[in-house]
């Protein structure tokens, strides 16, 4: 009976075994499979690409790499404006939600404990309705004769409708609404779990309020500072809804020219190279940073 | 009881000159936090180069008290001088003043060098300045070689010597101290103590310490303040809290005590007689008390100042008869409970002076306890 037992997996390597053979299925597999796309060559086929195995004989197996996906992303400046473009919009949204977004979440961990819930509530309510309706919903508020201009014109500030929809404006806009909250609760606790005797101890060494936050408060947040830019960066490089929904339909990001490439286009090895590329130029060293991050804040912890 | 180390070196008693003056005055100061009182109407004047205790229960007030003249918190009404100076509403980043935090509060993201150089960072000294005095601190609280590390990587003791030296490099004219001895274990406790009043006296800067532990106030202190529920009860030297206690509260929250609770049967100036129910022959006390015949007053007795014998004493006054309840033996002396014919239970000890002896006074024997006429204590209130 005794042996059995031991012949059971135990309840921690149970735990543990089921969230990694999920991503194992549901995010290496399809990684491979799109790997795999990227190095074929494109046909007028179904799917639309040629494998890359195949008998050349009876007894001979070969593989064809097509190396030229990715050349074709180096030689069309196409991809990599999309890139850059991407890069910079998600760059300026997360520094926009960083700047919205550190004062909130500053104001929320240091409100009355009663208060803070109803807060941190708030700050999650956007989740309880679809992104994509909410999204929807900024068409409404900003198009020409939307609910914006509307109230502008009514209130006689302006003459005639402004322009924002199909505007890099917009797409800002869309950005910061949808991904402030995940600045805002890294952020959130991080600064909700500071111990604010050490303000009082920098007081009491001599400094004013504000260098007491520049000393104390803005070095201590660090961590949850770099977990919130991640957290909104990193989709934000990705980003297709926003941008084709409110963005100018001619705005270069790279999500869109993968839908485009991989729909319009049915070009779907050229589309897996941009994912590929995606991948290793941003999210990779993006990773990387992470983890050097965490060890380090592991070993600052340990005591 | 410890006493003072300042015992056996000069006599230092400023606040017994009528021509000192005042270090730090605390002028009428009440502090209300909505409807609750944490410090009632207090005023105390604490005098240059003193380690003053303010000591109490938790919730007595004595930290609310602290943080006001550290300037965290700011008086409902009364104020604060500091060197002569009003600082009742001066913030804190801009008093003469640093506190020991309880907790430390030691930044995490900076070494132990960055963390005592802070300060002096915030004056804006010359670099060569900051790193003499820096090094020197150190030095002092022999953290040199640990200068480098980050506070994660040091214990608990060395935490607290950073803490220390970080508020001492500043040179405060009042350094104030919350627990500072709270989360150190009892053998490092003791030395610290020791380190403490060292440092104190190389540097020769006013203290004044919180603590709950009357016994860490007893070592510490030139005079101890103590608390109950935001009024100050009594000031005065470790010996004359413990001596000569003004009420019942004092005496029991200092050390240990037996209280017989009696009327005033005599009342002279040089003398007094009380009945109590709970011996068997009145206490007469060698001192005069400001009281009425009839009143009610309570004796205090130190169980140290108690004898106890197998015969019954000569005297007529100053004893009871019981049986022996329970004995403590604590290796330097011995505790006895000793529960009187009137079901009183009287704590006694006594010092064991002998490595062995046969004839000591054992489980439920009778015996008699019996204290000299200058033993008691008697207080009113």
């Amino acid at each position: 009976m005794r042996r059995f037992k031991r012949l059971l997996p135990r309840g921690r390597t149970l735990v543990t075994t089921v969230p990694y053979l999920w991503l194992l299925l549901f995010f290496l597999v399809p990684f491979v499979i799109v790997l795999k796309i990227s190095f074929s060559q494109s046909a007028i086929a179904m799917p639309p690409y040629e494998p890359l195995l195949h008998w050349a004989s009876e007894k001979m197996l070969q593989v064809q790499l097509n190396l030229g996906n990715f050349a074709f992303l180096v030689e069309d400046n196409l991809y990599w404006k999309s890139y850059l473009n991407s890069i910079f919009v998600a760059g300026v949204s997360t520094l926009l939600c960083l700047l919205i977004g550190y004062p909130m979440a500053y104001a929320m961990a240091r409100s009355n404990p009663s208060t803070r819930n109803i807060l941190l509530l708030l700050a999650v309510l956007p989740f309880f309705t679809s992104f994509l309706l909410r999204v929807y919903a900024w068409i409404g508020l900003l198009k020409n004769n939307g609910l914006v201009n509307n109230a502008l014109m009514a209130m006689g500030v302006i003459d005639e409708p402004i322009q924002m929809l199909q505007t890099d404006f917009a797409v800002y806009i869309g950005m910061v609404y949808s991904y402030l909250p995940f600045m805002l609760l890294p952020l959130y606790s991080n600064l909700e779990k500071m111990d604010l005797t050490l303000l009082e101890a920098a007081a009491d060494l001599g400094c004013k309020p504000w260098q007491a936050f520049v000393k104390v408060t803005l070095p201590l947040s660090l961590p949850g500072v770099i977990a919130g830019c991640l957290l909104v960066f990193i989709p934000a490089v990705g980003e297709f809804v926003i941008p084709s929904l409110l963005g100018d339909p001619g705005m270069l990001m790279i999500g869109k020219v993968l839908w485009t490439e991989f729909f319009n286009n049915r070009d779907w090895p050229v589309a897996s190279a941009v994912a590929i590329a995606l991948l290793l130029f941003l999210v990779l060293p993006i990773m990387y940073l992470d983890r050097a991050q965490n060890a380090a804040n592991e070993e600052g912890e340990r005591t | 009881m410890a006493t003072s180390p300042r015992a056996t070196q000069q006599k230092f008693e400023p606040w017994t000159d009528p021509e000192a003056k005042p270090y730090v005055r605390i002028e009428k100061i009440t502090k209300k936090f909505g409807d609750f009182v944490a410090v009632d109407d207090v005023s105390l004047d604490i005098y240059k180069k003193e380690i003053f205790c303010l000591l109490g229960a938790s919730g007595c007030g004595k930290t609310t008290l602290l943080r006001m003249l550290a300037g965290f918190e700011r008086p409902t009404s009364g104020r604060i001088y500091i060197d002569g100076v009003d600082m009742t509403t001066i913030p804190p980043y801009e008093r003469p003043v640093n506190m020991m935090f309880q907790s430390y509060a030691v930044f995490p993201h900076m070494t132990v060098e960055q963390n005592v150089a802070f300060g002096l960072k915030q004056e804006g000294l010359a670099r060569a300045e900051i790193t003499r005095r820096v090094g020197d601190m150190l030095d002092l609280v022999k953290l040199g070689q640990f200068a480098k590390r980050k506070p994660h990587q040091l214990s608990g003791g060395q935490r607290q010597r950073v803490a220390l030296a970080r508020a001492l490099v500043k040179k405060p004219k009042l350094l104030l101290l919350d627990e500072p001895l709270a989360a150190l274990d009892k053998k490092l406790r003791e030395h610290t103590q020791f380190e403490l009043i060292n440092i104190q006296e190389t540097l020769g800067v006013t203290f004044i310490v919180v603590t709950h532990d009357q016994e860490e106030a007893m070592t510490l202190s030139t005079r101890v303040g103590l608390m109950n529920h935001g009024e100050i009860v009594q000031v005065g030297t470790p010996s004359e809290m413990y001596e000569y206690p003004n009420s019942r509260f004092v005496a029991e929250f200092i050390g240990q005590v037996n209280m017989f609770e009696g009327k005033l049967i005599e009342d002279e100036p040089s003398y007094v007689r009380i009945g109590s129910a709970d011996l068997d022959a009145p206490i007469y006390v060698d001192h005069g008390v400001s009281s009425a015949p009839g009143a009610t007053v309570w004796a205090a007795v130190r169980p140290e100042k108690i004898q106890i014998s197998r015969e019954k004493p000569d005297d007529a006054d100053n004893w009871g008869a019981g049986t022996v309840r329970d004995i403590a033996y604590m290796g330097d002396v011995s505790i006895y409970l000793i529960k009187l014919d009137s079901g009183k239970i009287v704590r006694v000890t006594q010092p064991n002076i002998f490595r062995h002896a046969d004839d000591r006074i054992t489980w439920d024997e009778r015996v008699y306890v019996h204290w000299h006429a200058t033993s008691p204590v008697v207080v009113t209130k």
